[in-house]
């Protein structure tokens, strides 16, 4: 297999000012592989592919494309050389049509109706249907996949690399995305395949190469090995089982009844009749694709956005038109997504920053002054029963990891012993270690009788934590299911309804 | 008592120097570039054009430099906002004042004389009124059909995306600001060297920021700045008209008019659509963000 290799990487390393990014990675891409590309965030996944993909120059070790050396200079060097890229955060141009878009993926693009002829024809060929003339910020976000992969197609790549494409996507249409990538496979392209998503790669992919802190820690075929001893070698020990165990169902907590918004911007979400009940000790899964309500959501619970009287009430009493310091106050407290900007102020320290949501809870503030030494206090309690890795509660919000400071902004909340905790995408891009912590601090605070709601995209989580499933659709909440014995299918499909799919053009 | 017809031919010539400030900036906008610094290269394309032409007596050979020294004095601009990461607002702030500074201190030897003769084109126009005229098809094709100018609008919507598939962000915006500089040096010299005929200071008087202005009104197109360009001067040439008519208006009001209407016109455009992108509003995606790749 290794003679016949489209793409073999020799101990590529690369090192930045304070970090080893790579270190002696070598592998290997058959063709007609799809090859995944596994490790946690941090892991170096991403500088190895921007090095294939010619955005940065590897400090040593060569790489050879279809026998010949593969030594781009620039993305362009590379797609020449039959390199192609989907890239995690689509590099699309919202305000450009189509057709413009896969223009300037091109090195040498036909005149614009034999391009517009060519997508057609490519599209269709996929079953991936998309219209050349309608402009990005118009499209889904399934949809604005589609465009790169047929922007990288229309190259007829050699090596088509995709960086965790399946992380905005529902799972009718990343069954679609698999479909295509094995038809491309079957046509004798290999794929380089990044994700974390472990059960994905186990079902799909041939080879998985594992990297842990910049090295190669294992290459193994993945359909042999279980999602946990993958996790093992990517995290390196053995992980701890999320443990749900000692909760039950109390009194009613929350109640949300008849919530409607309007849209908040021009290219929000509005809510529609929300209702929603929550039991002290339970765990609700809110899921949906991005963009169903999702931020909304969030807000009117928090209370940065308010609601008609009468629409949340917290253990009686009604919350609908106070604002979110008042809200916390009486115990319902929230995490939004935005982890920095929204969630932290980023030039801020820890300490400043607890002070921000803590601060009339915790009574860190003390006749219009505030308590430092208390707030400090506060702070490093968060930073050590959270393993926040930092110099200390000093350091700004911005200089830490994204996984570091999203256990610091969940811990920050849970540590104010809410009664209601909503929070928005609790682990996103957040490694396997920090995913798990996270987690477990939500299991743990469900445990001591507070009430959870869990909004995400990832339906793994959703499923492992919650006792009751909703889905978000176009600012509609379905009715609640409880979450044991619910399959994946059936979530998608609930998800999914109202979402404008296409799977049938397969 | 007023002529339609020459009415407009004056509304032609009246619009030129923003015509082609607003052109020149609609580009710059387009690659993702604030440049505020267009009184400034507008004036030092007025000094510069209109000293060449009075020393060498072509007035022609006056454009051709007003054109350079404008980009010249873009320069620094785009220096500090590409490479050294400047605040785009801050910088073009600056340039404009810089721009007005340079041009009142070099412009004292030529206070009070006189700009040669221009030969004059078809209906008695300016040729330079006809490459501003021609100058508006000639920017639409190169940002809507053109693969550089498909490559300068990416630039301006997504800088990320347009440097992750490997065009150079910084290239792109440099020549861009250039050409924005070389467009206001022309309608800089265009007051000097055919309207006025003469060097005052600060003679541009607030054109660069109309321009600015009409760019944001043409909803970043072509044919919006003719069309915004043609209010500002069909305005001006009016209340020209009106005073020279001796209508029983104070002058002050009437000399306010051309930038008070295009003010309002403004307003009322910018209160209605909100500028979404969803609307169909273009505001380049990137416009006034600074650009740093990492490596």
């Amino acid at each position: 297999m290794t003679d016949a290799a489209v793409f073999q990487a020799r101990g590529i390393g690369k090192s930045y000012p304070g970090v080893r990014a790579n270190d002696d990675v070598s592998f290997t891409v058959a063709p007609g592989e799809i090859h995944a590309l596994l490790g946690e965030n941090g892991a170096g996944k991403s500088t190895l592919v921007k090095m294939i993909y010619g955005l940065v120059r590897p400090d040593e070790g060569d790489m050879t494309l279809n026998g010949q050396p593969h030594q781009p200079a620039d993305p362009r060097a590379a797609r020449a050389a039959g390199v192609a890229m989907v890239f995690q955060h689509f590099s699309l141009f919202d305000a450009l049509t189509v057709a413009e878009n896969i223009a300037l993926g091109m090195e040498n693009p036909p005149p614009r109706r034999e391009l517009s002829a060519r997508i057609a024809q490519v599209s269709q060929d996929f079953g991936l249907p998309l219209n050349p003339a309608r402009r990005i910020v118009t499209l889904s976000a399934g949809e604005r996949q589609r465009v790169e992969i047929i922007r990288c197609l229309l190259q007829n790549p050699r090596l088509l690399i995709m960086d965790e494409p399946t992380s905005v996507l529902t799972p009718q249409e990343a069954e679609l995305l698999f479909a295509t990538l094995r038809k491309l496979a079957g046509h004798g392209t290999a794929i380089l395949y990044i994700s974390h998503k472990l059960e994905e790669i186990r079902t799909h992919c041939d080879r998985a190469t594992i990297l842990r802190h910049g090295r190669v820690v294992d290459s193994c075929d993945p359909r042999e090995h279980s999602a946990r001893t993958l996790a093992a070698m990517m995290v390196g020990g053995e992980m701890r089982p999320i443990d749900r165990s000692g909760r039950q169902a109390g009194e009613v907590l929350l109640q949300v009844k008849d919530l409607s918004l309007p849209a908040p911007t021009a290219e929000g979400t509005a809510l529609k009749s929300v209702a929603l009940t929550l039991r002290a000790g339970e765990i609700l899964g809110i899921g949906g694709v991005a963009g169903n309500g999702q931020d909304e959501l969030l807000s009117a619970l928090s209370g940065e956005a308010r609601s008609a009287s009468g629409s949340i009430l917290l253990e009686g009493a009604d919350l609908s038109r106070l604002g979110p310091e008042a809200r916390r106050t009486a115990g319902l407290l929230a995490a939004p997504e935005d982890r920095l900007g929204h969630a932290a102020v980023p030039d801020f320290s820890l300490t400043e920053n607890t002070l921000l949501t803590a601060g009339a809870r915790r009574h860190l503030v003390r006749k219009g002054l505030i308590d430092r030494p208390a707030a400090r206090a506060f702070a490093q309690d968060v930073i050590r029963a959270f393993d926040v890795r930092t110099p200390g509660p000093g350091t700004a919000a911005k200089a830490l990891s994204g996984g570091n400071l999203q256990k610091f902004v969940i811990g920050r909340e849970v540590m104010q012993a809410p009664r209601v905790l909503v929070v928005n995408q609790p682990t996103w891009g957040v490694d396997a270690g920090a995913s798990a912590a996270v987690r477990q601090s939500l299991l743990d605070l469900a445990g001591q009788g507070a009430g959870v709601i869990v909004i995400s995209q990832d339906l793994d989580e959703i499923l492992e934590l919650s006792d009751r499933f909703c889905a978000l659709n176009e600012g509609r909440l379905s009715a609640p299911v409880p979450t044991e014995g619910l399959t994946l299918d059936q979530i998608g499909l609930m998800l999914g309804g109202a979402h404008g799919m296409e799977v049938a053009h397969l | 008592m007023i002529d339609p017809v020459a009415l407009f031919l004056l509304l032609l010539s009246a619009s030129t120097p923003i015509l082609f400030a607003a052109l020149g900036e609609l580009v710059v906008e387009r690659a993702g570039v604030l440049n505020l610094g267009v009184e400034g290269m507008m004036i030092v394309g007025a000094l510069s054009g209109f000293a060449t032409a009075y020393y060498s007596g072509d007035a022609f050979l006056g454009f051709a430099v007003a054109a350079l020294a404008g980009a010249l004095v873009a320069l620094p601009f785009a220096i500090l906002t590409q490479f050294l990461m400047s605040n785009q607002v801050a910088s073009g702030l600056a340039l404009t004042l810089f721009g007005l500074g340079l041009a009142a201190l070099f412009g004292k030897p030529v206070e009070g004389v006189r700009a040669p003769i221009m030969s004059v084109g078809p209906l008695g126009l300016n040729w330079i009124v006809w490459l501003g005229l021609a100058m508006v098809p000639a920017v639409w094709w190169f940002l809507n059909r053109s693969r550089a100018g498909l490559i300068l609008r990416g630039v301006g919507e997504n800088h990320d995306a347009a440097h992750a598939l490997g065009y150079d962000v910084r290239r792109v915006r440099l020549a861009a600001i250039a050409f924005g500089g070389a467009m206001a040096g022309i309608g800089g010299a265009f007051i000097s060297v055919a309207t006025v005929l003469q060097w005052t200071e600060g003679m541009t008087a607030g054109a660069g920021w109309i321009a600015l202005a009409i760019v944001v009104f043409s909803n970043w197109t072509a044919v919006g700045v003719l069309a915004g360009a043609w209010l500002f001067g069909g305005v001006t040439v009016l209340q020209l008209r009106l005073q020279a008519a001796g209508v029983r208006v104070p002058v002050q009001l009437l000399s306010m008019a051309p930038y008070l209407a295009t003010i309002i016109v403004l307003v009322a455009i910018s209160a209605r659509q909100k500028f979404s992108r969803r609307a169909g509003g273009a505001a380049p995606g990137s416009l006034g963000q600074d650009f740093h790749a990492l490596r």
